[in-house]
């Protein structure tokens, strides 16, 4: 049981954190507003969780110009997909 | 404990689906396209390739009744999938309380269109120069490569459909006398298969 506590990764334990990456594995890509849209948070509770996520490197994003706003569009890495998919199992070795 | 987990994987779950348009569009909408193609490829046969053997590399000019038989179930055919697809589409976001239009919808549809249009007007080029024998095999290939330019947006279920009508598309162009059989399999039984796949999964 401890062993497969501690699978979990904790950058997923959050709800938010967690919804970002569900979100971003089925997706190529989303941008800042669609995440919020999706997981209706604030725009500064967002922002810090994407933070903490790209500090684990499991997403990255790019800045682009649309209609002279600037879009930032946010891509879950291959290490980011891996550690989900990781985390996923660990649930559900643990919901055995 | 396990609540917490069990509630994780829900939410999973959820923001999958809710985040990516061709879940809701993708299982029913495959099953009726499916059908709808079927009884296409049933009413071709019946009114032109029964009588003429058109299925094959030469060149041959159909007859103005044909002509305009084949593009009239062509256009049907695909119109009717649209239309279902549409329809079945609004409802289901609107149970979901999704847009209709978004990003993403957008994003599907234009990657969707470029390859699907392309293939459309060399089908018609194929088509008026004579070579109708040809078009079932480019609709397959050109079908397939759609779906292929699309699953990077979508599941990736949609990349394993898209190179199985790319395969059945080069199938039939090597085997062209069999190509109305492997066109009705590629756009009628694979369609319906892919959609109770992704139905069941998703559910």
């Amino acid at each position: 049981m401890k062993e497969l506590l501690n699978k979990l990764d904790k950058a997923f334990e959050n709800r938010v954190r967690l919804g970002i990456m569900s979100a971003l594995v089925v997706n190529d890509h989303l941008d800042f507003n669609a995440l919020k849209d999706l997981l209706g948070v604030t725009d500064g509770n967002l922002a810090s969780h994407l933070k903490s996520l790209e500090k684990s490197k499991y997403i990255t994003y790019e800045k682009e110009f649309q209609d002279r706003k600037p879009n930032t569009k946010y891509f879950a890495t291959q290490a980011g997909k891996v550690a989900f998919r990781n985390h996923i199992n660990a649930i559900e070795q643990l919901l055995k | 404990m396990k609540e917490k987990y069990l509630n994780d994987i829900k939410e999973i779950k959820e923001m999958m689906n809710k985040s990516s348009r061709f879940v809701s569009l993708s299982g029913p909408s495959g099953i009726v396209a499916g059908i709808i193609a079927l009884i296409g490829a049933f009413a071709a046969h019946q009114l032109i390739f029964k009588e003429t053997t058109i299925l094959g590399f030469d060149r041959i000019f159909l007859s103005e009744e044909q002509l305009i038989n084949l593009v009239l179930i062509g256009v049907v055919t695909l119109v009717t999938s649209i239309l279902l697809i549409i329809l079945l589409t609004t409802r289901e976001t609107k149970k979901r309380n999704q847009p209709i239009w978004d990003q993403q919808t957008k994003r599907i549809l234009i990657n969707l269109a470029i390859p699907l249009f392309t293939g459309g007007f060399i089908c018609l080029i194929l088509l008026l120069q004579g070579f109708a024998g040809l078009l079932l095999p480019f609709t397959l290939v050109f079908y397939g490569l759609a779906l292929v330019n699309v699953s990077k947006y979508t599941l990736h279920e949609m990349l394993s459909l898209g190179l199985i009508e790319c395969f059945l598309g080069l199938l039939a162009l090597v085997l062209i006398e069999y190509s109305l059989i492997i066109w009705s399999v590629g756009f009628g039984l694979v369609n319906i298969i892919y959609g109770f796949v992704v139905k069941t999964k998703y559910k």
